[in-house]
């Protein structure tokens, strides 16, 4: 198919074009969200049946940077929408920088995820032979907070009560097993979101170097729009992720 | 002068899509919706016959009570490999991206797919599953059923799943991709004047499956990624040793896999749509009920997974709930077996090929949909679980069905799709051919399940062995009634005799353009100011001359 201009030989006019891109864009959200609708259902289910473990295990997480990296998201958000109006009102000199904020703080949101996991494998917390809940407080490293590590302490220790009946052994052993389906989960969910955000980095390089030819305007800014559209809907499943990760049971103990 | 050269009977042939370009690069980078069908065609015959070449060998191994061909372990090997040849790499892409993929377009007067990269770059994503799949069969097979229930899939096989789960993973993708496009095309890219009640009944069917790929795939997609993890990490999801809940993955694989029939089957009840008005030469009767239907299956249709599973000790009121859904799938089908019935009845029927196909698969559909019934009842359903009654009941949905409904409908748009006609006796033959085949293939089986012998086992008591010599013979029978138009369709491409634009003629906007269709699909964008089936007031089709026009009086 031949194209005019930015219209593709397919269409009839650049409404019709337009049209098609977005509601493409929507249903493979769609398909997006029943995804992702697998995992939380997953996690649901498992939360549902091993309470306890998930607790301690949401509360071995990191708030503070979860936390950050939930205000980075949401400032790109922004930054994203800025884009998206500075193509639709023909600011070609101030969308690429509202492109370009979005991709660095894209870069930014990863970096920490890059530091949440590196801590979670030294903490050994990635599911497999060598995790163990009790790793942390057992091998304190010399940046350890005391407080955050008796906290920890009295968290695991209340947990092996409730945990399956049977000697303190079982229930350790109960308790690993059911907060390791909890990491594997997490590893999981935040590991297949930020797959999305490599993503949709590589769809902002994109409209960024197009954006530098000075490409888009009111007359045509459909790949902004719908790059904006899949950056939202990934800022979102982290706006999930984070309350279902991190927040529930928080104050347990 | 040139044209002193040419000869009076030779005919110098219109530029069209397969005469347009040449050499391996125009196929391969093509994003023509025309030439991806192809591709597909030529990629999904590919995997019938890996799929054919394992069930042919399953039959053989049954012909005596001990098993004559392989090991118990490679006998579980092939009837998985039959499966997931079968149901992931041909009956779920066959209709679809074959006959929906070169239809669509000219169906609704658009010049092609909203997204013809997207197209091919689907077709790309199922030949990447295909080979992983392929690199599965190739070094250990696959032994877990097409199911992979965890935690056999997920620890306890020693066959190559890992590489298989993969295969399935991406190939999800492609089907996903191919349902976005059908859904995006059908909104956004229909001719001026043809509105949604003008669509073909096809586009109808393909709409319904569309949803159905775009919402279940991705479920069946994670659950496969969840269940490969879990393999090659040791992971405890699904692996209840671990806490995880091995009936929770068969939830999530039935959330898909159930639909997925849908998938296979919707598509061929809109073939059959197609067919029957155009050669009973009457109207569709209650086209919209059909259209609708079509949704209905689709939807009510992701309200049953949980029938696969009743014995796996759910509550019994989900079991009854799941009843009681699996019952109203009846509904829509029923509405649809009718409707095709009332729109022959005083038709003119012609005993063209396509329409032998079409009441063989309202026959087969009607056997299987009936049955379909049988197990969905919750105490009969605890009888026969598991055995060949179900084998016997999908196979008369899906062979007889839908493989029926692929078959009719590459006769009925044969013509169109390479511009020559394919001998008429001979396929007519072969679909009754097909047809004995078939029955007496999958009819013993009925008998032996409901006798009691078990699916996936690889021997049998000695008194279930004539009903499973009768059903290898069938096979046998079958095989021929596949191979026939295999030969004949390749024979025709290059032999056959020159089809006209409307041969049969119908009354779709496909046949409106040349056979084969340009490049373009049509010279100029067609305006639509007729109603669909309307074969009682389109003289121009030239059906009143002919004498071939139903009486108008088809009702009293």
């Amino acid at each position: 198919m031949h194209r005019t201009g930015e219209l593709y030989g397919q269409f009839e006019t650049l409404e019709q074009q337009k049209d098609s891109a977005t509601l493409g864009m929507w249903i493979f959200l769609v398909t997006e969200v029943l995804f992702f609708g697998g995992l939380f259902l997953t996690y649901s289910i498992n939360r549902h049946l091993y309470f306890t473990a998930f607790g301690v295990g949401g509360n071995m997480l990191d708030l503070r940077l979860g936390a950050t990296n939930t205000v980075v998201l949401i400032a790109s958000s922004f930054t994203m929408a800025m884009s998206v109006w500075a193509a639709q009102t023909s600011r070609k000199k101030l969308l690429p920088i509202f492109l370009l904020l979005t991709l660095i703080l894209g870069f930014v949101f990863l970096g920490i995820k890059y530091v949440e996991y590196k801590q979670k494998f030294d903490h050994h917390l990635v599911p497999g032979h060598s995790f163990d809940l009790t790793y942390r407080i057992n091998h304190p490293g010399p940046g350890d907070d005391a407080k955050e590590l008796a906290a920890e302490r009295e968290e695991i220790a209340g947990a092996l009560r409730t945990e399956a009946p049977g000697g303190p052994q079982e229930a350790l052993t109960a308790l690993n097993a059911h907060a390791q389906l909890y990491f594997s989960l997490y590893f999981g969910m935040t590991g297949l979101h930020a797959l999305h955000m490599v993503v949709g980095a590589g769809l902002l390089v994109w409209v960024l170097r197009e954006s530098l030819k000075g490409r888009f305007s009111a007359a045509y800014n459909t790949p902004i729009e719908i790059v904006g559209l899949y950056w939202h809907f990934v800022d979102i499943v982290w706006i999930y992720l984070f309350a279902l990760l991190y927040l529930i049971n928080r104050h347990a103990v | 002068m040139s044209e002193e050269f040419t000869l009076p009977n030779h005919k110098t042939p219109h530029e069209h899509y397969l005469n347009a370009t040449y050499g391996i690069r125009s196929w391969l980078l093509t994003t023509d919706h025309k030439r991806i069908a192809l591709l597909y065609l030529a990629s999904v015959t590919f995997f019938f016959f890996v799929g054919g070449i394992f069930a042919t060998m399953i039959r053989i191994h049954l012909l005596t009570p001990s098993g004559t061909l392989v090991t118990p372990e490679n006998y579980n090997k092939l009837f998985t490999m039959h499966g997931v040849a079968m149901i992931f790499f041909f009956l779920i892409p066959s209709i679809p991206a074959v006959l929906g993929n070169f239809l669509i377009p000219l169906m609704i007067g658009a010049k092609d797919l909203a997204f013809p990269k997207v197209n091919l770059l689907s077709w790309y994503i199922y030949l990447i599953g295909g080979c992983f799949v392929l690199y599965s069969f190739g070094t250990g097979g696959l032994d877990t059923g097409w199911t992979f229930y965890t935690p056999l899939s997920s620890i306890y096989s020693n066959s190559a799943v890992t590489p298989a789960v993969i295969g399935i993973f991406i190939n999800g993708f492609s089907s996903i991709l191919t349902g976005l496009n059908f859904i995006v095309t059908i909104h956004t890219m229909r001719a001026p004047g043809m509105t949604w009640f003008r669509l073909p009944l096809f586009v109808w069917a393909h709409y319904a499956t569309s949803i159905v790929m775009i919402l279940g795939t991705p479920v069946v997609a994670i659950t496969l990624l969840l269940a490969g993890l879990e393999r090659m990490f040791h992971l405890g999801f699904f692996n209840p040793a671990l806490g995880g809940d091995p009936i929770l993955f068969q939830h999530l694989f039935w959330f898909y896999s159930h639909p997925a029939v849908y998938i296979m089957i919707l598509p061929s009840m809109g073939v059959v749509s197609e067919i029957i008005p155009t050669l009973a030469r009457k109207p569709i009767f209650g086209y919209s009920f059909i259209a609708g239907s079509s949704i209905a299956i689709a939807v009510i249709g992701f309200l049953v997974w949980a029938h696969h599973m009743f014995v796996t000790g759910q509550s019994t009121y989900a079991a009854l709930t799941f009843s009681f859904l699996s019952y109203l799938v009846a509904i829509p089908s029923a509405v649809k077996v009718f409707n095709w019935t009332a729109t022959l009845y005083k038709g003119s029927i012609s005993w063209d090929t396509p329409m032998i196909y079409a009441l063989g698969f309202i026959g087969l559909f009607l056997i299987g949909g009936l049955t379909g019934l049988f197990l969905a009842c919750l105490g009969l359903d605890i009888h026969v679980h598991d055995t060949y009654f179900v084998v016997a009941h999908f196979h008369y949905i899906m062979v007889g069905g839908a493989v029926m409904g692929y078959l009719g409908g590459l006769h009925f748009w044969w013509p169109k799709i390479t511009g020559k006609l394919y001998p008429e006796s001979l396929s007519r033959l072969a679909a009754i051919i097909l047809f004995i085949g078939f029955n007496l293939t999958f009819f013993p089986q009925f008998i032996l399940g409901y006798l009691g012998m078990p699916r996936r086992y690889h021997s049998y008591p000695p008194e279930f062995q004539v009903l499973n010599v009768l059903s290898t013979a069938g096979a046998s029978i079958l095989a021929l009634g596949y191979l026939l138009p295999m030969v004949y369709f390749v024979w025709s491409m290059r032999y056959g005799p020159a089809a006209s634009t409307n041969p049969w003629p119908a009354t779709g906007l496909e046949w409106k353009t040349a056979s084969p269709p340009p490049t373009e699909n049509f010279e100029v964008t067609p305006v639509v100011d007729w109603e669909p089936y309307d074969y009682r007031n389109r003289p121009d089709l030239g059906l009143v001359a002919g004498g071939r026009l139903a009486p108008t009086h088809g009702d009293d």
